[in-house]
Protein backbone atom coordinates (compact mmCIF):
# COMPACT_ATOMS: atom_id res chain seq x y z
CA UNK A 1 0.00 0.00 0.00
CA UNK A 2 1.20 3.49 -0.85
CA UNK A 3 -1.08 5.92 0.90
CA UNK A 4 -0.93 9.48 -0.31
CA UNK A 5 -2.75 12.55 -1.49
CA UNK A 6 -3.85 13.72 -4.91
CA UNK A 7 -4.37 17.47 -5.04
CA UNK A 8 -6.39 19.11 -7.77
CA UNK A 9 -4.72 22.37 -8.76
CA UNK A 10 -7.68 23.10 -11.01
CA UNK A 11 -10.18 23.37 -8.19
CA UNK A 12 -7.97 24.49 -5.30
CA UNK A 13 -8.83 28.09 -4.48
CA UNK A 14 -5.99 28.64 -2.04
CA UNK A 15 -8.22 29.24 0.99
CA UNK A 16 -5.77 27.70 3.50
CA UNK A 17 -8.57 25.67 5.12
CA UNK A 18 -6.47 22.49 4.77
CA UNK A 19 -3.58 24.19 6.57
CA UNK A 20 -5.84 25.32 9.39
CA UNK A 21 -7.51 21.91 9.73
CA UNK A 22 -4.08 20.23 9.69
CA UNK A 23 -2.77 22.45 12.43
CA UNK A 24 -5.93 22.01 14.50
CA UNK A 25 -5.92 18.20 14.28
CA UNK A 26 -2.22 17.55 14.51
CA UNK A 27 -1.30 19.93 17.28
CA UNK A 28 -2.86 17.39 19.63
CA UNK A 29 -1.95 14.43 17.39
CA UNK A 30 0.90 11.90 17.27
CA UNK A 31 3.64 14.41 16.43
CA UNK A 32 2.05 17.35 18.22
CA UNK A 33 2.20 19.98 19.46
CA UNK A 34 2.86 22.17 16.42
CA UNK A 35 4.56 24.88 18.42
CA UNK A 36 3.82 28.52 17.63
CA UNK A 37 6.48 31.13 18.26
CA UNK A 38 5.14 34.49 19.46
CA UNK A 39 1.56 33.75 18.28
CA UNK A 40 0.32 37.16 19.44
CA UNK A 41 3.59 38.99 18.82
CA UNK A 42 4.92 41.03 15.96
CA UNK A 43 6.03 38.08 13.84
CA UNK A 44 3.77 35.13 14.49
CA UNK A 45 5.13 31.90 13.03
CA UNK A 46 5.47 28.28 13.94
CA UNK A 47 5.56 24.67 12.88
CA UNK A 48 3.20 23.68 10.07
CA UNK A 49 2.80 20.38 8.24
CA UNK A 50 0.95 21.90 5.34
CA UNK A 51 1.84 25.13 3.60
CA UNK A 52 -0.16 26.70 0.80
CA UNK A 53 1.58 28.89 -1.75
CA UNK A 54 0.19 30.66 -4.81
CA UNK A 55 1.86 31.12 -8.17
CA UNK A 56 1.14 32.98 -11.35
CA UNK A 57 1.76 30.85 -14.41
CA UNK A 58 2.14 32.44 -17.83
CA UNK A 59 1.82 36.05 -18.90
CA UNK A 60 -1.45 38.01 -19.15
CA UNK A 61 -3.82 37.41 -20.93
CA UNK A 62 -2.75 33.77 -20.95
CA UNK A 63 -2.00 33.66 -17.25
CA UNK A 64 -3.46 31.70 -14.41
CA UNK A 65 -3.19 31.61 -10.66
CA UNK A 66 -2.22 28.19 -9.38
CA UNK A 67 -2.45 27.31 -5.71
CA UNK A 68 -0.17 24.61 -4.44
CA UNK A 69 -0.74 23.18 -0.98
CA UNK A 70 2.29 21.15 0.05
CA UNK A 71 2.77 18.62 2.78
CA UNK A 72 4.96 15.53 3.02
CA UNK A 73 4.93 13.60 -0.26
CA UNK A 74 5.66 10.29 1.55
CA UNK A 75 8.27 9.59 -1.15
CA UNK A 76 9.03 6.09 -2.37
CA UNK A 77 12.74 6.98 -2.25
CA UNK A 78 12.61 8.84 1.05
CA UNK A 79 16.15 10.16 1.53
CA UNK A 80 15.04 11.93 4.70
CA UNK A 81 14.85 8.44 6.18
CA UNK A 82 18.17 7.11 4.90
CA UNK A 83 20.18 10.16 6.02
CA UNK A 84 18.79 10.00 9.57
CA UNK A 85 21.66 8.96 11.87
CA UNK A 86 19.49 7.97 14.83
CA UNK A 87 16.78 5.94 13.13
CA UNK A 88 14.15 8.41 14.34
CA UNK A 89 12.87 8.88 10.78
CA UNK A 90 11.20 5.83 9.34
CA UNK A 91 8.95 4.80 6.48
CA UNK A 92 6.25 2.33 7.38
CA UNK A 93 6.44 -0.95 5.45
CA UNK A 94 2.68 -1.47 5.41
CA UNK A 95 1.43 1.85 4.01
CA UNK A 96 4.48 3.94 3.10
CA UNK A 97 3.78 6.71 5.63
CA UNK A 98 6.97 8.53 6.69
CA UNK A 99 7.08 9.40 10.38
CA UNK A 100 9.54 10.72 12.97
CA UNK A 101 9.93 9.00 16.32
CA UNK A 102 10.02 12.01 18.63
CA UNK A 103 11.75 9.98 21.36
CA UNK A 104 14.75 9.22 19.12
CA UNK A 105 15.22 12.47 17.16
CA UNK A 106 18.31 14.52 18.11
CA UNK A 107 17.37 17.56 16.02
CA UNK A 108 20.36 17.59 13.64
CA UNK A 109 18.26 18.97 10.73
CA UNK A 110 19.88 16.64 8.19
CA UNK A 111 16.52 15.14 7.13
CA UNK A 112 15.15 18.64 6.51
CA UNK A 113 18.21 19.31 4.33
CA UNK A 114 17.61 16.06 2.44
CA UNK A 115 13.93 16.83 1.76
CA UNK A 116 13.50 18.76 -1.52
CA UNK A 117 9.96 19.84 -0.63
CA UNK A 118 10.46 21.53 2.74
CA UNK A 119 8.10 19.04 4.33
CA UNK A 120 10.08 18.78 7.55
CA UNK A 121 10.27 21.52 10.12
CA UNK A 122 12.26 21.63 13.32
CA UNK A 123 10.23 22.40 16.42
CA UNK A 124 12.56 24.81 18.19
CA UNK A 125 10.72 24.20 21.44
CA UNK A 126 10.96 20.40 21.63
CA UNK A 127 14.16 20.29 19.55
CA UNK A 128 12.77 17.55 17.34
CA UNK A 129 11.79 17.28 13.70
CA UNK A 130 8.09 17.40 12.86
CA UNK A 131 6.24 16.52 9.69
CA UNK A 132 2.94 15.50 8.12
CA UNK A 133 1.71 12.13 9.43
CA UNK A 134 -0.97 11.73 6.77
CA UNK A 135 -3.18 11.82 9.88
CA UNK A 136 -2.09 8.30 10.79
CA UNK A 137 -4.07 8.82 13.99
CA UNK A 138 -7.30 9.40 12.01
CA UNK A 139 -7.20 7.07 9.05
CA UNK A 140 -7.02 3.89 11.16
CA UNK A 141 -9.25 5.07 14.00
CA UNK A 142 -12.11 2.61 14.20
CA UNK A 143 -14.03 4.86 16.57
CA UNK A 144 -14.58 7.26 13.69
CA UNK A 145 -17.30 6.60 11.11
CA UNK A 146 -15.64 5.06 7.99
CA UNK A 147 -16.19 8.16 5.84
CA UNK A 148 -14.26 10.26 8.35
CA UNK A 149 -11.18 7.99 8.34
CA UNK A 150 -9.33 10.42 6.11
CA UNK A 151 -6.71 13.09 6.73
CA UNK A 152 -8.09 16.28 8.25
CA UNK A 153 -7.01 18.37 5.24
CA UNK A 154 -8.98 16.13 2.85
CA UNK A 155 -12.15 16.19 4.97
CA UNK A 156 -12.13 19.95 5.37
CA UNK A 157 -11.38 21.03 1.79
CA UNK A 158 -14.42 23.08 0.73
CA UNK A 159 -13.84 22.54 -2.99
CA UNK A 160 -13.08 18.83 -2.82
CA UNK A 161 -9.65 19.47 -4.30
CA UNK A 162 -7.90 16.96 -2.04
CA UNK A 163 -8.17 13.20 -2.44
CA UNK A 164 -6.74 10.49 -0.23
CA UNK A 165 -6.13 6.88 -1.13
CA UNK A 166 -3.79 4.07 -2.10
CA UNK A 167 -1.70 5.08 -5.10
CA UNK A 168 -0.35 1.58 -5.53
CA UNK A 169 -3.80 0.15 -6.30
CA UNK A 170 -4.47 0.96 -9.98
CA UNK A 171 -8.24 0.87 -9.43
CA UNK A 172 -8.35 3.28 -6.50
CA UNK A 173 -10.04 6.63 -6.88
CA UNK A 174 -6.72 8.48 -6.58
CA UNK A 175 -4.92 6.30 -9.14
CA UNK A 176 -7.81 6.84 -11.56
CA UNK A 177 -7.65 10.59 -11.06
CA UNK A 178 -3.90 10.58 -11.72
CA UNK A 179 -4.45 8.55 -14.89
CA UNK A 180 -7.40 10.52 -16.24
CA UNK A 181 -6.14 13.98 -15.41
CA UNK A 182 -2.42 13.50 -16.14
CA UNK A 183 -1.44 13.77 -12.51
CA UNK A 184 2.15 14.88 -12.02
CA UNK A 185 4.83 14.89 -9.35
CA UNK A 186 6.80 17.83 -8.06
CA UNK A 187 10.51 17.82 -8.96
CA UNK A 188 10.37 14.35 -10.57
CA UNK A 189 13.93 14.80 -11.89
CA UNK A 190 15.40 14.49 -8.40
CA UNK A 191 14.24 10.88 -8.28
CA UNK A 192 12.59 10.89 -4.86
CA UNK A 193 9.44 9.35 -6.43
CA UNK A 194 6.95 11.35 -4.38
CA UNK A 195 3.69 9.44 -3.82
CA UNK A 196 1.53 12.59 -3.70
CA UNK A 197 0.43 13.81 -7.11
CA UNK A 198 -0.90 17.10 -8.40
CA UNK A 199 -3.61 17.36 -11.04
CA UNK A 200 -2.76 20.22 -13.40
CA UNK A 201 -5.41 22.83 -14.28
CA UNK A 202 -7.75 21.74 -17.06
CA UNK A 203 -7.29 23.69 -20.29
CA UNK A 204 -9.85 26.50 -20.37
CA UNK A 205 -10.51 29.37 -22.72
CA UNK A 206 -8.92 32.60 -21.57
CA UNK A 207 -10.05 36.14 -22.32
CA UNK A 208 -11.42 36.16 -25.84
CA UNK A 209 -8.92 36.99 -28.49
CA UNK A 210 -10.19 37.56 -32.00
CA UNK A 211 -8.69 34.90 -34.13
CA UNK A 212 -10.52 33.92 -37.38
CA UNK A 213 -8.84 33.11 -40.66
CA UNK A 214 -5.94 35.12 -41.95
CA UNK A 215 -6.94 37.82 -44.38
CA UNK A 216 -6.45 36.81 -47.98
CA UNK A 217 -3.59 37.96 -50.14
CA UNK A 218 -3.90 41.24 -52.06
CA UNK A 219 -4.47 39.53 -55.42
CA UNK A 220 -7.32 37.45 -53.97
CA UNK A 221 -8.95 40.54 -52.45
CA UNK A 222 -8.67 42.37 -55.77
CA UNK A 223 -10.37 39.45 -57.49
CA UNK A 224 -13.19 39.52 -54.94
CA UNK A 225 -13.65 43.25 -55.33
CA UNK A 226 -13.74 42.91 -59.07
CA UNK A 227 -16.28 40.10 -58.79
CA UNK A 228 -18.58 42.35 -56.76
CA UNK A 229 -17.94 45.60 -58.59
CA UNK A 230 -18.30 44.40 -62.16
CA UNK A 231 -21.91 43.77 -63.06
CA UNK A 232 -22.73 40.74 -65.11
CA UNK B 1 21.68 27.63 3.40
CA UNK B 2 22.01 29.26 6.78
CA UNK B 3 25.72 29.37 7.69
CA UNK B 4 25.66 27.97 11.23
CA UNK B 5 28.75 29.02 13.20
CA UNK B 6 29.01 25.69 15.06
CA UNK B 7 29.18 23.70 11.82
CA UNK B 8 31.66 26.14 10.23
CA UNK B 9 33.90 25.92 13.28
CA UNK B 10 33.55 22.14 13.41
CA UNK B 11 34.47 21.47 9.78
CA UNK B 12 37.41 23.92 9.69
CA UNK B 13 38.98 23.08 13.05
CA UNK B 14 38.45 19.32 12.97
CA UNK B 15 39.52 19.30 9.31
CA UNK B 16 42.81 20.97 10.26
CA UNK B 17 43.24 18.60 13.22
CA UNK B 18 42.61 15.46 11.16
CA UNK B 19 44.85 16.80 8.39
CA UNK B 20 47.65 17.36 10.91
CA UNK B 21 47.29 13.84 12.34
CA UNK B 22 47.14 12.26 8.87
CA UNK B 23 50.23 14.10 7.57
CA UNK B 24 52.28 13.63 10.73
CA UNK B 25 51.47 9.92 10.85
CA UNK B 26 52.26 9.54 7.15
CA UNK B 27 55.64 11.26 7.50
CA UNK B 28 56.36 9.29 10.67
CA UNK B 29 55.75 6.00 8.87
CA UNK B 30 57.86 7.15 5.90
CA UNK B 31 60.89 7.65 8.14
CA UNK B 32 59.93 10.35 10.62
CA UNK B 33 58.95 14.01 10.47
CA UNK B 34 62.34 15.71 9.76
CA UNK B 35 63.95 16.92 12.98
CA UNK B 36 60.96 16.32 15.24
CA UNK B 37 61.80 12.96 16.80
CA UNK B 38 59.32 10.91 18.80
CA UNK B 39 58.61 13.73 21.30
CA UNK B 40 57.92 16.37 18.66
CA UNK B 41 55.77 13.94 16.67
CA UNK B 42 53.83 13.19 19.83
CA UNK B 43 53.16 16.91 20.35
CA UNK B 44 52.03 17.32 16.73
CA UNK B 45 49.67 14.32 16.89
CA UNK B 46 48.34 15.49 20.25
CA UNK B 47 47.60 18.98 18.90
CA UNK B 48 45.89 17.44 15.85
CA UNK B 49 43.73 15.10 17.93
CA UNK B 50 42.82 17.95 20.31
CA UNK B 51 41.78 20.24 17.45
CA UNK B 52 39.68 17.42 16.02
CA UNK B 53 38.06 16.85 19.41
CA UNK B 54 37.37 20.57 19.79
CA UNK B 55 35.67 20.60 16.41
CA UNK B 56 33.63 17.48 17.09
CA UNK B 57 32.43 18.94 20.38
CA UNK B 58 31.38 22.13 18.58
CA UNK B 59 29.42 20.03 16.10
CA UNK B 60 27.12 18.81 18.86
CA UNK B 61 26.20 22.45 19.58
CA UNK B 62 24.01 22.60 16.50
CA UNK B 63 21.87 19.71 17.68
CA UNK B 64 18.49 20.88 18.90
CA UNK B 65 18.05 17.83 21.11
CA UNK B 66 21.57 16.67 22.09
CA UNK B 67 20.33 14.21 24.72
CA UNK B 68 19.58 11.78 21.88
CA UNK B 69 23.03 12.22 20.26
CA UNK B 70 24.13 8.77 21.47
CA UNK B 71 21.60 7.24 19.08
CA UNK B 72 23.60 8.59 16.13
CA UNK B 73 25.80 5.45 16.04
CA UNK B 74 23.07 3.09 14.87
CA UNK B 75 22.37 3.91 11.24
CA UNK B 76 25.84 3.21 9.86
CA UNK B 77 24.47 1.40 6.82
CA UNK B 78 22.62 4.35 5.28
CA UNK B 79 23.56 7.60 7.01
CA UNK B 80 26.81 9.49 6.41
CA UNK B 81 26.27 11.39 9.65
CA UNK B 82 26.07 8.12 11.53
CA UNK B 83 29.25 6.90 9.79
CA UNK B 84 30.97 10.10 10.87
CA UNK B 85 29.97 9.50 14.48
CA UNK B 86 31.20 5.88 14.37
CA UNK B 87 34.55 6.71 12.76
CA UNK B 88 35.08 9.64 15.14
CA UNK B 89 34.62 7.32 18.08
CA UNK B 90 36.96 4.72 16.54
CA UNK B 91 39.58 7.41 15.91
CA UNK B 92 40.21 8.24 19.56
CA UNK B 93 41.33 4.83 20.90
CA UNK B 94 43.48 4.45 17.77
CA UNK B 95 45.18 7.81 18.13
CA UNK B 96 45.59 7.15 21.85
CA UNK B 97 47.39 3.92 20.93
CA UNK B 98 49.61 5.91 18.58
CA UNK B 99 50.36 8.53 21.25
CA UNK B 100 51.20 5.81 23.80
CA UNK B 101 53.42 4.12 21.21
CA UNK B 102 55.26 7.41 20.58
CA UNK B 103 55.63 7.97 24.31
CA UNK B 104 56.84 4.51 25.33
CA UNK B 105 58.21 2.81 22.20
CA UNK B 106 59.40 5.72 20.09
CA UNK B 107 58.53 6.74 16.54
CA UNK B 108 57.10 4.49 13.86
CA UNK B 109 60.58 3.79 12.52
CA UNK B 110 61.63 2.40 15.90
CA UNK B 111 58.57 0.39 16.88
CA UNK B 112 56.30 -1.73 14.65
CA UNK B 113 53.36 -1.15 17.07
CA UNK B 114 53.68 2.60 16.75
CA UNK B 115 53.77 2.14 12.99
CA UNK B 116 50.56 0.07 12.99
CA UNK B 117 48.73 2.67 15.09
CA UNK B 118 50.19 5.46 12.96
CA UNK B 119 48.83 3.92 9.74
CA UNK B 120 45.42 3.28 11.33
CA UNK B 121 45.25 6.84 12.73
CA UNK B 122 46.15 8.27 9.33
CA UNK B 123 43.51 6.19 7.54
CA UNK B 124 40.79 7.02 10.08
CA UNK B 125 41.63 10.75 9.97
CA UNK B 126 41.31 10.78 6.17
CA UNK B 127 38.15 8.66 6.25
CA UNK B 128 36.47 11.02 8.74
CA UNK B 129 37.20 14.08 6.60
CA UNK B 130 35.82 12.24 3.57
CA UNK B 131 32.73 11.09 5.47
CA UNK B 132 32.08 14.62 6.78
CA UNK B 133 32.20 15.97 3.24
CA UNK B 134 29.88 13.20 2.04
CA UNK B 135 27.20 14.38 4.49
CA UNK B 136 26.98 17.44 2.24
CA UNK B 137 27.89 15.89 -1.10
CA UNK B 138 25.20 13.22 -0.82
CA UNK B 139 22.33 15.73 -0.72
CA UNK B 140 20.60 15.85 -4.10
CA UNK B 141 18.53 18.76 -2.85
CA UNK B 142 21.51 21.14 -3.02
CA UNK B 143 23.16 21.16 -6.47
CA UNK B 144 26.16 23.19 -5.19
CA UNK B 145 27.00 20.38 -2.75
CA UNK B 146 26.03 17.34 -4.76
CA UNK B 147 29.41 17.08 -6.47
CA UNK B 148 32.61 15.01 -6.22
CA UNK B 149 34.44 18.35 -5.95
CA UNK B 150 33.12 18.72 -2.41
CA UNK B 151 34.96 15.71 -0.90
CA UNK B 152 38.02 16.64 -2.99
CA UNK B 153 37.98 20.16 -1.52
CA UNK B 154 37.43 18.98 2.03
CA UNK B 155 40.31 16.50 1.82
CA UNK B 156 42.73 18.91 0.16
CA UNK B 157 41.88 21.81 2.50
CA UNK B 158 42.21 19.52 5.50
CA UNK B 159 45.62 18.27 4.35
CA UNK B 160 46.79 21.78 3.40
CA UNK B 161 45.85 23.19 6.80
CA UNK B 162 47.46 20.17 8.47
CA UNK B 163 50.66 20.75 6.49
CA UNK B 164 50.80 24.45 7.45
CA UNK B 165 50.20 23.52 11.09
CA UNK B 166 52.97 20.91 10.94
CA UNK B 167 55.34 23.44 9.34
CA UNK B 168 54.56 25.82 12.17
CA UNK B 169 55.14 23.13 14.83
CA UNK B 170 58.43 22.09 13.16
CA UNK B 171 59.59 25.71 12.87
CA UNK B 172 58.76 26.48 16.51
CA UNK B 173 60.53 23.27 17.59
CA UNK B 174 63.62 24.40 15.71
CA UNK B 175 63.47 21.49 13.29
CA UNK B 176 64.31 21.84 9.58
CA UNK B 177 61.15 22.82 7.67
CA UNK B 178 62.37 22.05 4.14
CA UNK B 179 60.28 18.87 3.67
CA UNK B 180 57.09 19.86 5.49
CA UNK B 181 57.24 23.40 4.10
CA UNK B 182 57.54 22.15 0.53
CA UNK B 183 54.69 19.71 1.17
CA UNK B 184 52.59 22.60 2.54
CA UNK B 185 53.27 24.68 -0.58
CA UNK B 186 52.20 21.81 -2.83
CA UNK B 187 49.02 21.13 -0.85
CA UNK B 188 48.06 24.83 -0.64
CA UNK B 189 48.48 25.03 -4.42
CA UNK B 190 46.39 21.91 -5.07
CA UNK B 191 43.68 23.01 -2.62
CA UNK B 192 43.55 26.45 -4.25
CA UNK B 193 43.19 24.97 -7.73
CA UNK B 194 40.50 22.55 -6.59
CA UNK B 195 38.58 25.36 -4.89
CA UNK B 196 38.85 27.48 -8.04
CA UNK B 197 37.36 24.63 -10.08
CA UNK B 198 34.53 24.44 -7.53
CA UNK B 199 33.81 28.18 -7.68
CA UNK B 200 33.80 28.01 -11.47
CA UNK B 201 31.52 24.97 -11.45
CA UNK B 202 28.84 26.44 -9.17
CA UNK B 203 28.86 29.76 -11.03
CA UNK B 204 26.03 28.85 -13.35
CA UNK B 205 22.69 27.66 -11.92
CA UNK B 206 22.23 24.12 -13.18
CA UNK B 207 19.77 22.56 -10.75
CA UNK B 208 16.01 22.05 -10.89
CA UNK B 209 13.73 24.96 -11.84
CA UNK B 210 10.56 26.49 -10.40
CA UNK B 211 8.75 25.04 -13.42
CA UNK B 212 9.33 21.41 -12.53
CA UNK B 213 8.79 22.23 -8.84
CA UNK B 214 5.30 23.60 -9.45
CA UNK B 215 4.74 21.26 -12.39
CA UNK B 216 4.01 24.02 -14.91
CA UNK B 217 6.63 23.60 -17.59
CA UNK B 218 5.00 25.48 -20.48
CA UNK B 219 5.09 29.01 -19.14
CA UNK B 220 6.82 31.36 -16.80
CA UNK B 221 6.08 30.71 -13.12
CA UNK B 222 6.42 33.29 -10.40
CA UNK B 223 5.47 33.34 -6.75
CA UNK B 224 2.34 35.36 -6.05
CA UNK B 225 2.06 34.66 -2.37
CA UNK B 226 4.14 32.66 0.09
CA UNK B 227 1.05 32.15 2.23
CA UNK B 228 2.62 33.37 5.46
CA UNK B 229 2.94 36.69 7.25
CA UNK B 230 6.43 36.08 8.68
CA UNK B 231 9.38 33.78 8.14
CA UNK B 232 9.17 30.13 9.08
CA UNK B 233 11.80 27.48 9.81
CA UNK B 234 12.10 26.93 6.06
CA UNK B 235 13.05 30.58 5.43
CA UNK B 236 15.47 30.68 8.35
CA UNK B 237 17.20 27.41 7.44
CA UNK B 238 17.19 27.51 3.64
CA UNK B 239 16.35 31.07 2.61
CA UNK B 240 19.70 32.65 3.45
CA UNK B 241 20.86 34.89 0.67
CA UNK B 242 23.83 37.22 0.58
CA UNK B 243 24.27 39.98 -1.98
CA UNK B 244 26.45 38.98 -4.94
CA UNK B 245 28.97 41.73 -4.18
CA UNK B 246 29.50 40.36 -0.66
CA UNK B 247 29.99 36.84 -2.03
CA UNK B 248 32.55 38.15 -4.54
CA UNK B 249 34.47 40.01 -1.86
CA UNK B 250 34.52 36.94 0.38
CA UNK B 251 35.74 34.72 -2.45
CA UNK B 252 38.60 37.16 -2.92
CA UNK B 253 39.24 37.10 0.82
CA UNK B 254 39.37 33.28 0.72
CA UNK B 255 42.01 33.41 -1.98
CA UNK B 256 44.13 36.03 -0.28
CA UNK B 257 43.86 34.67 3.27
CA UNK B 258 43.68 30.92 2.78
CA UNK B 259 45.92 30.41 -0.22
CA UNK B 260 48.07 33.35 -1.35
CA UNK B 261 49.22 34.71 2.03
CA UNK B 262 50.05 31.33 3.63
CA UNK B 263 51.86 30.33 0.41
CA UNK B 264 53.96 33.52 0.47
CA UNK B 265 54.64 33.17 4.20
CA UNK B 266 55.74 29.54 3.86
CA UNK B 267 58.01 30.51 0.96
CA UNK B 268 59.40 33.19 3.29
CA UNK B 269 59.88 30.61 6.03
CA UNK B 270 61.76 28.32 3.65
CA UNK B 271 63.96 31.13 2.31
CA UNK B 272 64.73 33.11 5.45
CA UNK B 273 64.26 30.68 8.35
CA UNK B 274 62.42 33.41 10.28
CA UNK B 275 60.24 31.32 12.53
CA UNK B 276 57.72 34.10 13.31
CA UNK B 277 56.21 33.73 9.80
CA UNK B 278 54.85 30.26 10.58
CA UNK B 279 52.21 31.20 13.22
CA UNK B 280 51.01 33.98 10.92
CA UNK B 281 50.58 31.48 8.09
CA UNK B 282 48.45 29.27 10.37
CA UNK B 283 46.30 32.16 11.60
CA UNK B 284 45.67 33.54 8.11
CA UNK B 285 44.94 30.11 6.68
CA UNK B 286 42.40 29.28 9.40
CA UNK B 287 40.76 32.71 9.04
CA UNK B 288 40.56 32.15 5.28
CA UNK B 289 39.07 28.70 5.77
CA UNK B 290 36.40 30.09 8.10
CA UNK B 291 35.33 32.41 5.27
CA UNK B 292 35.60 29.54 2.78
CA UNK B 293 33.28 27.39 4.89
CA UNK B 294 30.90 30.31 5.40
CA UNK B 295 30.73 30.65 1.60
CA UNK B 296 30.18 26.89 1.25
CA UNK B 297 26.91 27.35 3.15
CA UNK B 298 25.98 30.84 1.94
CA UNK B 299 26.30 29.88 -1.74
CA UNK B 300 24.35 26.62 -1.41
CA UNK B 301 20.83 26.88 -2.78
CA UNK B 302 18.34 24.31 -1.50
CA UNK B 303 15.40 23.32 -3.73
CA UNK B 304 12.92 24.60 -1.12
CA UNK B 305 13.78 28.06 -2.44
CA UNK B 306 12.06 27.13 -5.71
CA UNK B 307 8.73 27.01 -3.89
CA UNK B 308 9.43 30.51 -2.55
CA UNK B 309 9.98 31.98 -6.00
CA UNK B 310 13.61 31.27 -6.97
CA UNK B 311 13.70 30.40 -10.67
CA UNK B 312 16.54 27.89 -10.55
CA UNK B 313 18.78 26.35 -7.92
Amino acid sequence: MKLGLVIDMDTCVGCHACGVACKQWNTSGTLGPLTDYQPYGAEPNGVAFNRIRSYEVGVYPNSKTVNMPMSCMHCDTAECVTVCPTGASYKREEDGIVLVDQDKCMGCNLCAWACPYGARELDEDSGTMKKCTLCVDRIYDENLPPEERQPACVLTCPTGARHFGDLEDPDSNVSRLVRDRNGQQSLPELGYNPVNHYLPPRPKPHAEVESGARSAALAERMKGWFGKAVGR
Amino acid sequence: MHPALSVIFFTVVSGAGFGLVALTAALDVLGGVPGLGAQGTLVAVFIGASLAALGLMASTLHLANPKNAWRAFFRFRTSWLSREAVFAVLFYPTVLGYLLGLWFAGSAAQSPWTAVFAVLSMLLALIIVFVTSMIYASLRTIPQWNSPLVPANYLLLSLASGAVLLSCISALAGAPVQTVGTLALLLIFLAGVSKAVYFFWIGKPQGPTINTAVGMTRGQVRLLEAGQSSDSFLDREFGYQAPASKLRRRRLAVYVLAFIMPFVLIVGLLRTDSVVLAPFAVALLLAGLFIERWLFFAEARHTVNLFYGRQQC
